[in-house]
């Protein structure tokens, strides 16, 4: 059972979390021709923006409503108004997130109601963008809870409800049979809610498998369109790529749904409880474990048996942990990340035989805490980490751990958000067969680069017999 | 907050400032920047500014008293160089929940937070910075930093810019503000001397100000303090001695340095350390001052025999890059840095200046801007993204120069481009700054990918390939179609009949 230690500093030092509105924000992202607001201070976005574009090297479309003294003591409605407006104007998005931040929410105002009324008032003006708001308060929660609150809401204010007419699978296997040489018509479609922390890479890759097997994914979100690193060739406001409104509003009719990371319950369960879409949630997709049920996942709701692809990736993966776990066994591994990202990443390091020596992450909220393969875990920041990292082979964190990493001499995996000191943090693997063989060769690598000779010395720690004397 | 209202009143009403100068009384009070359009806003908050001007101070705890956004999203981002503590790299903030605020427990937790940092890191003062939730919900900062100050003693500081009101701007004079109520002249240095400077406003990204302290160190003056550049606590604390001062970023803290003179008589004058001639000036400029102040005259022959050195020297090693150069269009699109003298300087070794933003500058540099550049059209306040990207898309310009928030317009127009902002890995202040600039520039321009990058696929369909090719296609489709068209209307004719 592990220990969870709530905080007990009155300081943060070295912050670990990145902000719920800025969480928000990147799913907003995934969507084509959306433009996150943060409804709050403009130093709310001008900070979140310096940070993305810092993290993606990428143009990124983020505004503000800029509350002023005026707007903070008296309300910020017509700031909203005004930003709404302003940006259809200027920009003509399909889709305008708003993540309310800290200095909205202390105010706390009725912005689900500001919003309609906008729209209405609106009406003509607004026709063609959908207006999402995500209550997103800095005060609470991290990027992970943001994230999750912006799909959830998305699904809410988008996806048509009910039952979507699509054949059982009865039918289909029926049909399978009947008909044995004609293709289905339509190819089956599977809404994937992938978590904040799958890269671009990463979601270009499960859309590939997913296809393998002659299904049609529809991701949301999907930043592999929207912050992949491709040049547009004119100047685009908005985001360009990423999931289509329209596909929002037919999630419902998906055969099935699969989010990953255990913070997607929450949107797929919405979108069961509005369309019907039954779900699942793979709390991991890294390890082979994880992906074999993923596949076999897909092979059921297709009917296809795993592609040759599959399983040569499959055997790679299984090369590379015979090949890596030389490395990893006996290995003190220390984590810094929100709790998906950290349940994620300790399993794969005790999946290889290393030792989980400290786990420190952004909030307790998170169910997921509870099976993360560790003593304990501390809610904390990276001032908590650097305490507790002390003794570790590896240090694993985003990159403002680079200091926690100097200071203590410890090499830096680089993972998650922000990592602003690396290049192609996006084009990382990280998932399924071949992320997770990714993973083992960068890691393994690292404790390679580090080796250090054999010394006199360094054997002297080995003759110390624990029961001596 | 009617205290922060005068001191914001106090900053428009800035005498020494040149656009003021030209305002009437009620304009004046007004501000400068307008107030920011929502949906259409770029750019930092009054805290952001107050940060950026306080936090380079290196052996300080910086502790923001807020939500998490405000640090938890900001902290460890600028290129600013210490030669010695490293506190400033660390981050603190009270990352109030949603508890600590609807409780009413935030101005515990914030002395709490003092204390903790008192005992962990013994710092010769704490910054606490106000920020919109912590000033919207009324917490007493003021107070709680006096109390904690006898109770630790030790210095601390309340920095009352919160976000909401106003801009970047604002918030560095707040921060000038606070340094002159709680800061300077509390520290009675025991060395002060004759030819002790201050320099306001230098902020020594990438350690850029160690290219122009050797000069200074050679003609026997002394940098009091270095505000806020790699300062540390005692050296503002006893900034107050100093004879004389140079104002470097002139918009950002221009009170601190008029204020200073009212109180302790430190003359000061504005100046860049950007650009040769520039740095030649703010050096003769600095040793005159001394002069003015005391120091004996001879520091004056022996400041232009250095001048003349080392302009010699750097003017010989950028002629290296004239033919590299020469005729290449430069844009410069920042605040950050005097646009003259950079404009000044690299139209010497023969590049074009195709335009230069000037919202940050003096009237006295814009003056200066038109007239080495002649075409006023050159000058711009700010431009929008999508004009920007079309300017270099459309190759208006070989290179730009700006800070992070439009490199990747530059980039995505497929431009070479250089930072001249503060998250810039280079030094560019003083004679060799100047040089390492115009290398950097050379670099970027000369950089083999722009070819790479800016070449179609030779399998893709060029446009004016397909042009090409699909002309002589609709040559015969047009061919083919008239008689087709003429045999149709036998046919029609046919039918009628």
């Amino acid at each position: 059972m592990v220990h969870i230690h709530p905080q007990t500093k009155s300081a943060a030092v070295n912050p670990l979390k990145s902000s719920q509105p800025l969480g928000a924000a990147l799913a907003f992202l995934g969507v084509d021709g959306a433009i996150p607001l943060f409804h709050g201070s403009q130093g709310c976005t001008s900070f979140a923006l310096v940070l993305c574009v810092r993290h993606f090297k990428e143009t990124v479309p983020l505004q503000t409503t800029a509350m002023d003294e005026l707007a903070t003591v008296m309300g910020g409605e017509g700031h909203l108004e005004e930003a709404i407006l302003n940006l259809k104007k200027r920009a003509n998005p399909k889709l305008i997130g708003i993540c309310t931040t800290a200095l909205a929410e202390t105010r706390s105002e009725d912005f689900e109601r500001q919003i309609a009324n906008i729209k209405m008032m609106r009406a003509e003006e607004l026709a063609g963008t959908e207006i999402v708001l995500a209550n997103t308060p800095d005060f609470d929660g991290a990027l992970e809870e943001g994230w999750a609150k912006a799909v959830t809401a998305m699904i809410q204010r988008i996806t048509r409800r009910g039952q979507q007419a699509r054949p059982s699978r009865k039918a289909t296997i029926i049909e399978r049979i009947t008909k044995p040489g004609e293709q289905p018509h339509k190819r089956k479609k599977v809404a994937i809610l992938p978590g904040w922390h799958l890269t671009v890479a990463d979601i270009e890759h499960l859309r590939e498998m997913v296809e393998s097997f002659g299904l049609k994914p529809v991701i949301l979100p999907d930043v592999s369109g929207s912050l992949d690193g491709t040049v547009p060739d004119r100047w685009m406001p908005t985001t360009y790529g990423g999931t289509s409104v329209e596909d929002i509003h037919e999630l419902g009719t998906a055969v099935q749904c699969v989010g990953v990371g255990e913070h997607m319950r929450r949107p797929a369960e919405l979108l069961q409880k509005l369309t019907g879409v039954p779900y699942a949630v793979f709390q991991s997709l890294t390890g082979l474990k994880n992906v074999d049920r993923f596949v076999s996942l897909l092979s059921e709701i297709s009917g296809v048996v795993a592609p040759p692809k599959i399983h040569r990736c499959r055997a790679q993966l299984q090369d590379a942990l015979l090949d890596g776990h030389f490395h990893f066994a006996g290995k003190k591994i220390a984590i810094a990340a929100e709790p998906d990202q950290l349940y994620q990443l300790a399993t794969f390091f005790i999946g290889l035989g290393a030792e989980i020596i400290s786990a420190v992450t952004t909030t307790g909220a998170s169910k997921i805490l509870e099976k993360v393969p560790a003593e304990s875990i501390q809610i904390g920041d990276l001032g908590d980490f650097e305490d507790l990292a002390s003794d570790a082979d590896l240090v694993v964190t985003h990159s403002h751990g680079r200091q926690v990493a100097e200071r203590l001499g410890i090499p830096l995996l680089r993972v998650g958000f922000p990592v602003f000191d690396r290049l192609g943090s996006q084009h990382k693997l990280t998932v399924l067969y071949q992320g997770t063989r990714d993973l083992i060769f960068e890691a393994a690598n690292v404790f390679q680069a580090n080796q250090r000779m054999p010394s006199p010395e360094i054997l002297d720690g080995l003759r110390k017999r624990r029961n001596a004397g | 907050m009617s205290s922060l209202a005068a001191k914001i009143q106090d900053a428009f009403d800035e005498p020494a400032c040149e656009k003021n100068r030209r305002k009437d009384v009620s304009t004046r009070k007004k501000g400068c920047s307008k107030p920011p359009t929502p949906g259409a806003a770029a750019g930092g908050c009054a805290f952001d500014g107050a940060k950026v001007v306080l936090q380079p101070i290196t052996d300080v705890a910086h502790l923001v008293h807020a939500p998490l956004a405000c640090e938890g999203n900001s902290w460890d981002n600028r290129g600013t160089a210490s030669s010695g503590p490293m506190l400033w790299r660390t981050s603190f903030t009270t990352d109030l929940t949603e508890l600590d605020i609807m409780m009413g427990q935030s101005e515990r937790r914030l002395f709490h937070a003092l204390r903790q940092i008192k005992e962990a890191y013994a710092p010769p003062a704490i910054f606490v910075y106000a920020t919109c939730v912590t000033a919207l919900i009324g917490d007493d900062i003021q107070a709680v930093c006096k109390r904690a100050a006898e109770k630790f003693g030790l210095p601390v500081v309340p920095i009352n810019a919160p976000g909401f009101v106003g801009s970047k701007n604002l918030g560095n004079k707040l921060a000038g503000e606070a340094l002159l109520d709680h800061v300077i002249g509390t520290v009675e240095p025991d060395d002060a001397g004759p030819y002790d400077i201050n320099i306001l406003g230098e902020f020594n990204l990438s350690g850029e100000f160690w290219l122009v302290k050797p000069l200074l160190d050679r003609l026997g003056i002394r940098v009091r303090a270095c505000i806020p550049g790699d300062a540390r606590y005692r050296d503002v604390a006893s900034s107050h001695r100093a004879r004389a001062a140079m104002l470097v970023c002139s918009t950002a803290l221009i009170n601190l340095a008029r204020k200073m003179e009212e109180r302790w008589q430190i003359p000061f004058f504005e100046g860049s350390f950007y650009g040769i001639t520039a740095t030649s000036e703010a050096l003769r400029r600095i040793a005159e001052l001394l002069v003015k102040k005391g120091a004996n005259t001879e520091i004056l022959d022996r400041t232009d025999k250095l001048i003349a050195e080392e302009e010699a020297i750097a003017w010989k090693r950028l002629e290296a890059y004239r033919p590299r150069l020469k005729g290449k269009r430069v844009l410069i699109n920042s605040g950050g840095v005097k646009s003259w003298s950079l404009v000044h300087a690299l139209m010497e070794i023969g590049m074009e200046v195709v335009g230069t933003s000037v919202k940050k500058s003096t009237v006295e540099d814009k003056e200066r801007i038109k007239q080495v550049l002649k075409e006023e059209h050159h000058m711009f306040e700010s431009i929008a993204p999508r004009e920007l990207y079309a300017m270099l898309s459309e190759h208006k310009a070989d290179i730009m120069l700006s800070g992070g928030r439009t490199q990747f317009i530059a980039l995505k127009a497929k431009t070479p481009w250089l930072d001249i902002n503060q998250e810039r890995h280079h030094p560019y202040a003083g004679y060799d700054g100047m040089v390492e600039l115009v290398r950097q520039i050379d670099l970027a321009i000369h950089n083999p990918v722009w070819s790479d990058v800016r070449e179609p696929a030779p399998w893709e369909d060029d446009p004016a390939v397909e042009e090409q090719l699909s002309s002589p296609h609709t040559h015969t489709e047009t061919v083919s179609v008239a008689p087709l068209k003429t045999r149709r209307l036998d046919a029609g004719d046919f039918a009628e009949c």
